[in-house]
């Protein structure tokens, strides 16, 4: 096996992990709905809906301070 | 001291407002000059001879796409991320003293830069390689904006109080590293004085020249990895990132699938890279490498739609703005046309369409059909719904506004369309021939045939910039507007008559 076939090879394999990522990211983003702070993902829309220096953060900075 | 409530502080998306307006008027101008020349050859020596050096095409071509791509679309990246950052991560600029230097000194060397850009490109100094027509020292300069760029993004990330990043930033932080990785690579240049000949001469040519890293095809490889990802990342990154605020702000509607928007964003990223192929086809480029970059460009569709689709589908049951309101007319039109040219561009890249696309006038046609209807409606609209809340004042006239948009989506439609006749006509008589493979016709020929539809582009483009004048116009006039109070700039930006 030459060099160019083994470049193929790595590339296909490659290809075929990132569309196995692709899709692991697609089937986590719609069967969990939600991340890891435990917020829904849709009301990260609210991030720029509620935008006001006074209003409050979807996840807020100074909430994970008091947390620690 | 006075103690007031905090507030964003919107001095440096002002800056970066007015030279977004008046690059584009710069580069649009020299556009519909450029158009006129095609047509028109006399127009090339429209300063008389004497000046003919600097009023040809040759010379003024650079100088229209480096306008538009660098002066008037990157200005308003700048100015919206100096808007939109501020609010997304619920911080003021006026909390830092630092972050407002940084932003300032970001404004005043980007306008040295263009001066710098200016001046050489009309003095005919250009390193010949398309969008990277900087000789070294403004490379430079360009690239300490650049850092102060992302110093700004990731300074104001630095001190934020909403923990998340917004989809927009996740957008504007990709802009800053696709833009650095590729100009820094694309711009590998080594000055000719640094250089000896084979003769063992020294100190060659003026100081400010120098010669690319890379020769012949991988010099090309490289070029249009650049240069078509600066497509990526000047001119859909960016722009997403905005609608992507500035659709729903405007219209008061969640975006359709916050998930999708995710989704899309690591598709495009990883998608992307791999399609600046498809500008070498059939050219001295490996074959699977061209192969490759027709099957990536095809599979942009995905990403890009899911964009698209996201933002149309956000104004599900709220048709009824597009037609209240011409802001959100340009708004959707502008993810129409970014839906269609990601359908277009593609098939411009299957190896069989591309054998007649290729070096035509189709080409031309879709770039300004991403770029006048995608890039200029979203930045316009930016800008739109940003004048009421940095001004505190009403959108001077909402007439005049509709009365834009329909002049400009007449522009753009007249401008495409005849670019689709003549990219066809031209692609067809190229390569037609007779029984023994004689060409059936000369260079001359094609250029006969297409005189019409380059006067109808001519045209085409002179109504957008016609628009782009009122749009001017209306912003200079917002500035004296009827006041309003804040509780008026929440959705739906408050317009007179």
């Amino acid at each position: 096996m030459d060099i160019a076939e083994l470049q193929a090879y790595g590339y296909f394999a490659l290809t075929g992990f990132m569309v196995l990522v692709l899709y692991g990211y697609i089937y986590h983003l719609y069967s969990k709905k939600k991340d890891a702070d435990g917020h829904d993902y849709e009301d990260y829309s609210n991030m720029a809906l509620n935008d006001d220096i006074d209003d409050a953060p979807v996840t807020s900075m100074s909430d994970d301070k008091e947390k620690k | 001291m006075e103690n007031r409530p905090l507030e964003y502080d919107y001095t440096v998306a002002k800056m970066f407002m007015l030279t977004t307006i008046i690059l584009g008027i710069v580069g649009m101008l020299i556009g519909v000059i450029l158009a006129f020349q095609l047509a028109f050859p006399e127009v090339n020596l429209i300063l008389g001879e004497g000046l003919a050096e600097y009023t040809n095409f040759s010379r003024l071509r650079p100088l229209h796409t480096d306008a538009v791509i660098f002066g008037f679309t990157f200005s308003g990246i700048f100015s919206t991320w100096y808007y939109v950052g501020q609010r997304v991560l619920k911080v003021s600029m006026a909390e830092s003293g630092f972050l407002m230097f940084i932003g300032k000194l970001h404004f005043w060397l980007y306008l040295v830069g263009v001066a710098a850009v200016v001046v050489s490109l009309f003095m005919g100094i250009t390193t010949s390689k398309e969008y990277a027509e900087f000789e070294w020292p403004i490379d430079i300069a360009i690239v300490v904006v650049w850092v102060l760029f992302g110093l700004s993004i990731f300074g104001l990330i630095g001190i934020r109080r909403e923990k998340s990043l917004y989809i927009s930033i996740w957008y504007y932080i990709a802009t800053f590293l696709g833009i650095a990785m590729l100009y820094l690579f694309n711009n590998m240049e080594i000055p000719t004085m640094l250089a000896q000949s084979a003769a063992g001469e020294s100190g060659i040519g003026a100081w400010y020249h120098s010669v690319s890293m890379y020769a012949g095809t991988n010099d090309a490889l490289v070029q249009w990895w650049y240069g078509h990802n600066a497509v990526a990342f000047g001119f859909t990154v960016p722009i997403v990132a905005m609608i992507y605020y500035f659709l729903p702000k405007e219209s008061g509607q969640a975006i359709y699938s916050y998930k999708l928007s995710l989704l899309s964003f690591w598709g495009l990223m990883f998608v992307y890279l791999w399609a600046g192929g498809h500008h070498l086809l059939y050219s001295t480029v490996p074959d699977w490498m061209q192969t490759m970059g027709s099957i990536f460009s095809v599979i942009l569709i995905l990403p890009s739609w899911g964009s698209a689709i996201n933002m149309l589908l956000t104004m599900k049951g709220e048709w009824q703005q597009v037609a209240a309101s011409p802001l959100i007319k340009f708004m959707v039109l502008g993810s129409t046309f970014y839906m269609f040219s990601t359908l277009e561009g593609p098939i411009q890249a299957i190896k069989s369409v591309n054998a007649i696309a290729h070096f035509t006038d189709w080409i031309v046609g879709h770039v300004h059909d991403g770029v006048l209807g995608w890039v200029g409606f979203m930045i316009m609209a930016a800008l739109f719904h940003m004048a009421p809340r940095v001004f505190k004042r009403e959108i001077y006239s909402k007439s005049l506004m509709a009365t834009q948009f329909w002049i400009q989506t007449l522009g753009v439609v007249l401008y495409f369309t005849s670019m689709w006749i003549a990219g066809i006509t031209q692609g067809m008589m190229w390569r037609a021939h007779d029984e023994f493979g004689n060409l059936a016709y000369s260079f001359i020929d094609t250029v006969t045939v297409l005189h019409p539809y380059y006067t109808i582009r001519g045209v085409g483009g002179l109504l957008y910039l016609v628009g782009f004048l009122m749009f001017a116009y209306n912003i200079y006039k917002t500035m004296s507007a009827r006041p309003v109070e804040e509780s008026e700039l929440q959705n739906a930006s408050p317009m007179g008559a």
